[in-house]
């Protein structure tokens, strides 16, 4: 896959920033051009915006399939996040055992590797979640 | 608008089919439904193709155009369209050929779904099938296809308390509907200690929580009603379709529990029909996971939310039962040809309706439902059938 793919959209996987609407103050991730709630009336009034990365699980799964890219990794949890502004996400929860992770726990995000492409090729990076500590 | 209905039916074996090639299938399922019709080429205006994902299964796109012509059509230069909407292509394929009769456009339109999957490797056919999620904010992220089906399980086990047990109950339902269909890729009835003790593929779904990667392909002929009974005495009326999207990501919807496409998508296929899910007797229902026929089930109406777990552990949905689900097998047992399976569904509604299900009829079958998803519930549709006497 060609590298200007992962390159855009090093904003938001690096620094979590998704957008707000100035109409209802929905916070949305990623960035969105149009409000799901208002429609019409948020164009132009999307505004960029920067998760806490600070937030709770919803639900996990313990993936034993991986895909070639997560062989070495499995099996690891994946989960889906509310993060304190509403909007929720997907990633990985590291450094906890899969038989600890409980629906509800607080998490915080992570900077960390994502992938990378074949052997030598460029490594791209994002946020994972953890623990709070 | 005008009624259309379905007067023709085929499909190939699903299964892991070596010998056939993509071609091979989409071939043999047309002329099959085309005989069953007895129309002759002449008689057909349009060719429709529910596909996935030829380009990346075999490399091939343009498939539509490559369908007609290996079925000796290429001199009658027919309008040929491919369809896509993740894996409910096959059903919106129909739902299109019907608006195409509908509208007065054409009067008879064969449409046919196919894939073929096993060309590529296990890994790669799961990435494949992962591409009807969000690459970008789930995929990249590490969220397997099944990952995500688990996510959804977890959730419900969370709010509704259902069990494991419950899940498994669709599989081995499945299985045992499968063992009576000569079609089937597994036609095995299977254990609940089967499915329990499965490897995890992503927990809580095991092994057998899993359709397989398949190769298959059906078709039907639809026919402008007024036609139809110039053609067979049985003509199968579709009665209602509708379509609904959501969120394309799983975290972004309303719910993790209930997709919202799916209701939305059979309120206005039942409202059409002018019917309340009481009215239907059998229905072949998207169960790519287990979890999936349970929250199906639920989001159709044939159950309450929540319920759909102990429910299936009952008996509701299983053969003659209160409303017979996936009486083929469905994607479970019969097999999931990501591309054919919308319009296997039909096939199988039609043999039901017709009476032709042989040994897993479903006894005073009126009314039949099929029930399609893309993605994780990104897209649905829901076509409703019944006989036209």
């Amino acid at each position: 896959m060609a590298i200007p793919r992962f390159w855009r959209e090093i904003p938001s996987r690096y620094n979590l920033i998704g957008t707000k609407c100035g109409s209802c103050g929905k916070v949305d991730f990623p960035p969105r051009e149009i409000c799901p709630d208002c429609g019409r009336k948020s164009l132009g009034k999307m505004h960029s915006f920067r998760l806490s990365g600070k937030g709770s699980l919803v639900t996990f799964a313990v993936v034993h399939d991986a895909p070639a890219q997560l062989e070495m990794q499995k099996p690891y949890v994946v989960g889906i996040f509310e993060m304190d502004e509403g909007v929720r996400l997907t990633s990985q929860l590291i450094s906890v055992e899969p038989g600890d992770v409980k629906i509800g726990m607080r998490v915080q995000a992570v900077f960390r590797k994502l992938g990378q492409q074949g052997e030598a090729g460029v490594i791209h990076y994002g946020y994972k979640f953890r623990p709070s500590l | 608008m005008r009624d259309v209905a379905i007067i023709g039916v085929g499909e190939t074996p699903f299964g892991e089919l070596w010998e056939r090639s993509f071609r091979d299938l989409g071939i043999e399922a047309g002329l099959k439904a085309i005989q069953d019709a007895k129309i002759g080429s002449d008689d057909i205006d349009a060719v429709y193709i529910g596909n996935m994902s030829a380009g990346k299964f075999i490399d091939q796109e343009h498939v539509a155009a490559l369908v007609a012509d290996y079925a000796g059509l290429a001199d009658r230069h027919l309008p040929t369209v491919r369809v896509e909407g993740g894996g409910a292509c096959g059903a919106l394929a129909l739902f299109q050929a019907r608006l195409a009769i509908a509208s007065g456009m054409y009067d008879i339109v064969v449409v046919g779904g196919a894939e073929k999957m096993t060309d590529v490797g296990d890994v790669q056919a799961a990435e494949i099938l992962a591409g009807t999620a969000d690459q970008e904010w789930e995929s990249v992220f590490g969220a397997t296809f099944a990952g995500l089906y688990a996510m959804m399980a977890r959730r419900h086990m969370h709010e509704y308390g259902t069990r494991r047990e419950h899940l498994a109950a669709v599989a081995v339902k499945n299985h045992k509907n499968g063992s009576l269909n000569p079609n089937a890729q597994f036609q095995r009835e299977i254990t609940m200690e089967t499915v329990l003790q499965a490897p995890w593929v992503a927990e809580p779904l095991g092994l057998f929580d899993c359709a397989p990667l398949s190769d298959g392909a059906a078709a039907v002929v639809l026919c402008a009603m007024e036609r139809a009974r110039s053609f067979t005495d049985a003509p199968i009326r579709i009665l209602g379709s509708g379509q609904a999207s959501d969120f394309l990501a799983l975290h972004d919807r309303r719910s993790l529990t209930a997709m919202d496409a799916t209701t939305e998508a059979g309120a206005r296929a039942l409202k059409q029909a002018k019917l309340a899910p009481k009215d239907v007797q059998v229905a072949e229902v998207h169960d790519n996971f287990t979890i999936t026929e349970i929250l199906a089930i639920e989001d159709l109406g044939f159950v309450e939310k929540g319920k759909g777990g102990p429910a299936t552990l009952d008996g509701v949905t299983a053969l003659n039962g209160k409303v017979s689900v996936n009486p083929s097998g469905g994607l479970k047992a019969r097999g999931q040809p990501v591309g054919a399976t919308g319009v296997a569904q039909a096939v199988e509604i039609v043999r039901q309706l017709r009476g032709e299900a042989g040994k897993r009829q479903v006894v005073g079958a009126k009314h039949g439902l099929t029930h399609t998803l893309g993605g994780t519930g990104a897209t649905a549709v829901v076509h409703i059938f019944g006989r036209a006497d």
